[in-house]
């Protein structure tokens, strides 16, 4: 019998412990092992690894005793079934990814296993991340373990990363790792109550990530807080030769920068995200953030970042355009599904007819037309240009001030199926979240309060590139003054 | 822009995906849809602006053109839904 009291720890106080020799990776690993059985009602794993997870343990096991403790050693993590493992199911969230077993490792998990971490398994998505409820998955719906109090309807986690979301939250994973296109780290995070941090563009390498739109998606991590997501993420960054937007730049011992200290800091509210249709209570809790940062000595500074009102619109051009051409090798010659046909192009049709779901197919077609002769230069090019002012608006606004501070969403988790039958409906989900995939720069959400109906409600802070350790620095502060310590409705090992 | 039937057909053609004519019909309404949304960009004035294909700020990095991997048949093979002889089989196209 595992001891459930071990998965109320954070990924500091786990290592802290481990450390201590409180107890071992091994007890550590079986405690969570036993979480993601328990939790399989929420569908947040599709391949739990248990086995894997306790060899990973004792390996960690024998360099603590020894003395010779790595960074995350013992740790155990989740990961996003986006990422490429090595011999385990990778899955997209996809039918057509059918039976894959990858022959490498991509980098970010490389470097986690390298750091001694444990790995649970991987984690259910929105189909090769094209979502933000978790609910396009051929894997099924993903359940969020928060619920209304007093109604039992079932909630999204949020997408796309979901599963990964879900995990933490319900105790079944310590931290996780995300990928973030379009707000997919943050969005979920918000929903879920838990942190998830969107880094730079080129901090975290993209290798063997499975591409959705390669210039906008960002891997990251998601944890329970603030200093747990600093630590993540010194462990999956650094410069990648495979991945040639990696940015050769050294990694900062970025939990150093947690100094509780912003007296000074100029954080940005932008008038412009205060957009139709916001619920009073988000308004609420952003200016709630707004007299926690003064409170703590920051300035807050009104800005305007004016082409915003178009991220959207430029994201659902661009994103789709890159997704046509990176899906074109779902084509059932080299790996996962294949439907014969007579002749090798029905081959292709069936195939990827037969193995990509609604909202995947709905992006590629929409990638092809704007790509397509005689719309290239009235879509494509002109979202691209859009996409230089949505990065300029950024740029000048970080001349004069260090961060921004904004709601991670606009609204909190909804019903399973809600928005399901209108995807502008969806894509509005990412309003706050695009303009940083957009622009490429740093951005995390921190769980800050409580919808009326007792749901979690996030808030975002995006710095300028490169900048995480400020990012973070404001970020945990927010943390210490939310207090955010509401649990779910749902967690593993009873949550107390 | 509003696409018709047979516009989203020659659409998925290029994307190789095959649909039945009641997909085609959804799918026109659904991708009209979106493109009317999207089109919205057309109020911004862009003369002048560079496109951005990526926010990395370095050009594309460079090595020397030499071999750093290989020899991985059967890990590339691995996976494939059809091999035969070290090679991956796809239905005829010589005639």
């Amino acid at each position: 019998m595992s001891d459930p009291s071990l998965l109320a720890l954070t990924l500091a106080e786990a290592r802290d412990g481990l450390a201590r020799k409180s107890f071992s990776a091994r007890e550590l690993a079986l405690a969570y092992n036993d979480a993601v059985e328990e939790i399989e009602p929420l569908n947040a794993y599709i391949t739990p690894t248990p086995d894997r997870a306790l060899d990973m343990a004792d390996a960690a096991d024998k360099r603590l005793v020894k003395g010779e403790a790595l960074p995350l050693d013992g740790i155990p993590i989740a990961v996003k079934d986006l990422y490429c493992t090595k011999g385990v199911l990778t899955s997209a969230g996809s039918h057509i990814l059918d039976g894959f077993l990858p022959p490498y490792e991509s980098t970010v998990t490389d470097k986690l296993w390298q750091a001694g971490a444990v790995m649970l398994g991987k984690t259910n998505l929105d189909e090769f991340a094209m979502g933000s409820s978790n609910t396009t998955s051929y894997y099924g719906p993903v359940e969020n373990p928060w619920h209304q109090p007093g109604d039992n309807r079932p909630l999204v986690p949020g997408g796309s990363s979901g599963g990964s979301a879900s995990a933490v939250a319900a105790r079944a994973a310590v931290a996780a790792t995300g990928t973030d296109t379009g707000g997919s780290i943050r969005q979920p995070a918000s929903f879920c109550g838990i942190v998830g941090l969107k880094p730079t563009y080129g901090r975290c390498s993209r290798w063997g990530v499975v591409a959705y739109a390669s210039s906008l998606d960002h891997p990251g991590p998601m944890t329970r807080t603030v200093r747990d997501a600093a630590i993540m993420l010194r462990a999956m960054a650094g410069h990648d030769p495979k991945d040639s937007t990696s940015a050769r730049l050294p990694v900062p011992d970025f939990e150093a920068a947690l100094s509780g200290d912003i007296r000074g800091l100029r954080v940005a509210i932008p008038k412009d995200y205060r957009v139709d249709g916001m619920p009073g209570e988000i308004e609420a809790l952003w200016q709630q953030g707004v007299e926690w940062l003064r409170t703590a000595g920051a300035e807050p500074v009104e800005i305007s970042l004016p082409m915003t009102r178009y991220a959207l619109p430029t994201y659902y051009i661009i994103a789709p355009a890159e997704a046509s051409s990176n899906l074109a090798r779902y084509d059932g010659v080299r790996f996962g599904l294949r439907v014969d046909g007579a002749s090798l192009d029905e081959m292709y049709e069936l195939t990827r007819a037969a193995g990509f779901g609604a909202e995947v197919r709905r992006r590629v077609l929409i990638g092809t037309y704007v790509l397509s002769a005689g719309y290239y230069d009235a879509y494509y090019l002109k979202a691209q240009r859009v996409r230089s002012l949505i990065a300029q608006d950024f740029d000048s606004a970080f001349e004069s001030v260090d961060c921004i501070l904004t709601p991670t969403a606009p609204s909190a988790a909804f019903a399973i199926g809600d928005k399901c039958d209108d995807p502008i409906a969806m894509y509005l989900n990412d309003v706050f979240t695009v303009p940083a995939n957009l622009a490429g720069v740093p951005a995390v959400s921190v769980p800050a309060g409580l919808s009326g109906e007792g749901l979690p409600l996030g808030l975002q802070v995006t710095g300028r590139p490169f900048d995480e350790e400020t990012v973070l620095r404001v970020a945990e502060v927010l943390e210490s003054a939310a207090e955010f310590r509401h649990l779910p409705h749902f967690v593993a090992g009873g949550g107390r | 822009m509003a696409l018709d039937k047979a516009a989203v057909a020659h659409i998925a053609a290029l994307a190789r995906i095959r649909l039945s004519e009641a997909e085609q019909e959804a799918l026109a309404s659904e991708l009209s849809h979106i493109l009317t949304w999207v089109e919205q960009l057309n109020e911004v004035d862009t003369s002048g602006v560079t496109p951005m294909a990526s926010v990395a700020a370095a050009g594309l990095p460079m090595r020397h053109d030499a071999v750093t991997d290989g020899g991985r048949r059967e890990e590339i093979l691995g996976n494939a839904p059809r091999t035969a002889r070290g090679f991956f089989v796809v239905p005829k196209v010589v005639e």
